[in-house]
């Protein structure tokens, strides 16, 4: 399989270690064709977008809320004409340490753990490391985490997709200091 | 008094002797009646004069010259005029405020309902609006405010005559529909735009209750769908109705109840059905009233595909209306009954096809033939070649609108300069246009600065962010720039793109007619705001979103706050103690700081940090219903 960035270790995780997904579905590469860090609004990734299918092209771009400003009684009806059982969209804020800012995005735009991190990397305009099931994010100041149903602050990545598309609330990407002491789970 | 006002008096007394002379004696002629208070109070004063004039203070001199000027004023629809004439002196505030019939208020928390009733008396129509515009696009929490329901309730006390209510985003609830059929006898026309928090059950009590109803007109409202046949809920015989729009009841309907309502609704000219209503159902509604000039068509499908001569002659339909001259609708079109409407298209003005996914080969035989159209609305799906088709036959063309088929910031985008330039080169008298894009050049936009001198309204949405001249890289500043230089009668301007300072400069230059400015993701520093709070002495209404605008730029328009309807800032970069700055030095404005959502919580990361201002002047101080997640400083 082709070696595209660090995301694709996730990607090769062998039968006995935890997979990033539901048993017996097949990881496939996620990220776009290029090696370059796709830059928001650059001409090439829009290229990549068009051409191919979600699933192969790049990362699709983390959708603003109220951006294009088309009223959601104009989205809806065009989209039942669609024919897309694209539901309400699950927005979760994201905040980062430092960041005067919040951001909110969809997550049901993103079909695999790889999509989110690059959507959250070029929102921010950071990077966050290699992921390593026992340690954590490594390689990096910045750690992805979320707060889940309880209440609890995980580590992103910690579990799979799905469950983790369920019972996440919100994302902060934390820096330094505060991460330690942060293991996976409870 | 003014000296003015004294030698008016004096004047006046000779007018006020004939007049009481005349009281006191047709009040001595009817000795049967007791008297009048008005001539027993001339006696009285008559008997007063000459014991004590200097303390004899007539209240008809007022009398005589309010019903002069009310007799006057009558003429006076404008509110702008109105609000001068009101301010000349007490004695005309009084007669303007008695003879005010529309009471336009354009943001609801701006006054009291207790003022408007207190000041106007005899109100017949009110128009109302609530919530900023950006709360459309799921930028302000649910349940911020902006109800209906205390208006209904002071309204209803205290102008029982009232025939006319014209809401936009406003919350509204079923009991206030309820309140307002049983209190208005007379009440004529209701208007619901974009607002939210009633059913079909709230639209089934006005239906039965208001039996001079003439408009009813739910336009882009949420509408719950309660299961009930409202339809069958007007009353059984002949009614006033004039204006029936329903196109956004997202629930099906009771097709006969609506048929034989049109059957006796002789008066009955705009009918905007919804998407529930068939072709087949459409076309027996149109046999049953071919004098309608306005029609929504409802799905514009067939809800069964029957062949040949078993289907309803649907142009022969269309040819029998022959006043139609508005179409919208076509909100699940089967392109191959769209000829159908060719017999109309010579006469219609205003053509709304944006809920249909229209390709160029499906719009030019149509267009063709709209010579007349002067308002045109479709989806970027007619490419930029059907914007030359429109530019080549619609000469009259006033307004645009070019709404995204897909409108995420990603997509592919079928339009560009090329429509936008050919729209300008072929649509002189173009007054207003709304254009989503993907690709957009300075050339074009500046194109459209000269060959369109009557615009008025000019929004561009590039919808990706922070895109640049897409042939030279360049920021937009200079196209937008030609805009508010060249199109001199311009009041509403919303920009996107890549826009520098530069840009901005431009518009407080040149802008100075812009009322309402929409601003998003754009400019690089306070200078910006600066610019446009100090250079557009017009501003009523800015809405600002993502953009590096922070307590300095807010600062520089302090002069100007009390002067205009509504600042909105939100995701820009303002801090608690800036915003608190302007709430202490300016009074007369509320200050509202919140978050996107309900459920805000302190959080480390943004405890300073604002996430939407709204500013917004006030005659009666901060509003008490504000929820919890709204702090006003």
């Amino acid at each position: 399989m082709e070696k595209v960035g660090d995301y694709d270790e996730l990607v090769n995780l062998k039968a006995t270690e935890l997979r990033l997904g539901l048993p017996g579905t097949e990881e496939t590469i996620s990220c776009g064709k290029s090696n370059k860090r796709a830059l928001p609004d650059d001409d090439t990734e829009k290229e990549i977008e068009s051409t191919g299918k979600t699933e192969t092209a790049s990362p699709p771009k983390a959708q603003i809320v109220g951006w294009p400003p088309v009223r959601s009684y104009r989205r809806n009806s065009i989209q039942t004409k669609k024919n897309e059982s694209e539901g309400q969209g699950n927005y979760v804020k994201v905040s980062m340490d430092g960041a005067p800012y919040l951001r909110k995005i969809d997550l049901t735009v993103y079909k695999k753990y790889p999509e989110l991190m690059k959507s959250l990397e070029n929102m921010f305009k950071f990077s966050v490391g290699e992921y390593f099931e026992r340690e954590g994010y490594k390689g990096s100041d910045f750690v992805p985490t979320y707060e889940d149903k309880d209440g609890d602050w995980m580590l992103i990545g910690d579990v799979p997709w799905e469950m983790f598309v369920s019972s996440c609330k919100r994302l902060r990407i934390m820096k330094g200091s505060e991460v330690k002491g942060l293991g996976c789970g409870v | 008094m003014t000296e003015e006002e004294e030698d008016s008096s004096a004047k006046m007394s000779e007018d006020v002797k004939r007049y009481l002379k005349l009281d006191t004696r047709s009040s001595a002629a009817a000795t049967s009646e007791p008297p009048c208070s008005s001539s027993s109070s001339a006696s009285a004063l008559a008997n007063n004069k000459s014991r004590n004039f200097k303390s004899f203070e007539p209240p008809c001199p007022d009398h005589v010259l309010e019903n002069v000027l009310e007799n006057v004023l009558q003429f006076l629809t404008s509110r702008c005029d109105r609000n001068a004439v009101s301010l000349v002196c007490r004695s005309w505030w009084r007669v303007e405020a008695q003879t005010r019939f529309e009471v336009f208020i354009g943001n609801c928390y701006s006054l009291s309902p207790l003022r408007l009733t207190h000041r106007f008396t005899r109100v017949r129509s009110l128009v109302l609006k609530g919530k900023p515009r950006f709360a459309d696009f799921n930028l302000m929490p649910r349940n911020w405010g902006a109800q209906f329901a205390p208006w209904v309730a002071a309204t209803a006390k205290a102008y029982p005559w009232l025939e006319k209510v014209h809401l936009k985003r406003m919350f509204v609830t079923d009991d206030d529909l309820a309140l307002l059929a049983e209190s208005f006898p007379g009440f004529k026309e209701l208007t619901l735009v974009c607002c939210e928090g009633f059913g079909t059950s709230g639209i089934a009590v006005v239906a039965n209750k208001c039996r001079q109803l003439k408009v009813l007109d739910l336009l882009e409202s949420e509408v719950t769908d309660d299961e009930v046949d409202w339809l069958s809920c007007f009353p059984a015989s002949e009614t006033h109705l004039e204006s029936l729009s329903f196109d956004c009841v997202e629930s099906p309907i009771n097709f006969k109840a609506l048929e034989e309502l049109v059957v006796r609704s002789p008066f009955l000219k705009k009918l905007r059905t919804n998407r529930f209503v068939s072709l087949e159902v459409l076309h027996r509604l149109m046999v049953r009233a071919p004098q309608l000039t306005s029609l929504g068509t409802g799905s514009f499908s067939p809800e069964n595909v029957l062949q040949g001569e078993q289907e309803p002659d649907y142009a022969a339909a269309f040819r029998a209306c022959k006043s139609i001259s508005c179409l919208s609708g076509f909100r699940d079109l089967t392109p191959e009954y769209l000829p159908a409407i060719s017999p109309v298209c010579a006469n219609l003005t205003s053509l709304n096809f944006s809920y249909a996914n229209i390709s160029p080969d499906m719009l030019k035989p149509i267009i063709r033939n709209c010579h007349n159209i002067r308002v045109f609305w479709a989806l970027d799906s007619i490419c930029d070649e059907g914007l030359q088709a429109v530019a080549a036959t619609c000469k009259e063309l006033r307004e645009l609108r070019v709404f995204p088929f897909d409108p995420r910031e990603d997509s592919e985008g079928p339009i560009s300069g090329v429509g936008l330039q050919a729209i300008s080169e072929g649509c002189r008298k173009l007054e207003s246009i709304l254009y989503f894009c993907q690709r957009m050049t300075n050339g074009a936009v500046t194109a459209m600065s000269e060959n369109c001198p009557q615009l008025t309204v000019f929004r561009l949405c590039i919808m990706g962010r922070h895109r640049p001249d897409h042939v030279t890289g360049k920021p937009m500043d200079v196209g937008f720039g030609a805009i508010v230089k060249n199109c001199k009668k311009l009041t509403r301007l919303a920009v996107s793109g890549l826009l520098t300072d530069e840009a901005f400069s431009y518009i407080g230059e040149y802008g100075k007619l812009i009322r309402t400015l929409s601003v998003a993701f754009a400019g690089n520093s306070d200078r910006a705001l600066r610019y446009v709070l100090e250079g557009c002495p017009k501003l009523q209404k800015l809405e600002i979103r993502d953009s590096p605008f922070g307590d300095v730029g807010l600062r520089s328009g302090m002069h100007r706050y009390c002067n205009m309807r509504f600042v909105w800032l939100s995701s820009c970069v303002l801090s608690r103690g800036g915003c608190r700055e302007v709430a202490h030095a300016l009074p007369n404005v509320v200050v509202e700081v919140f978050g996107s959502d309900d459920d805000d919580d302190d959080d480390t990361v943004t405890g300073d940090y604002v996430e939407t201002l709204y500013l917004y002047r006030s005659l009666d101080g901060p509003r008490k219903d504000a929820p919890k997640f709204v702090t006003i400083l």
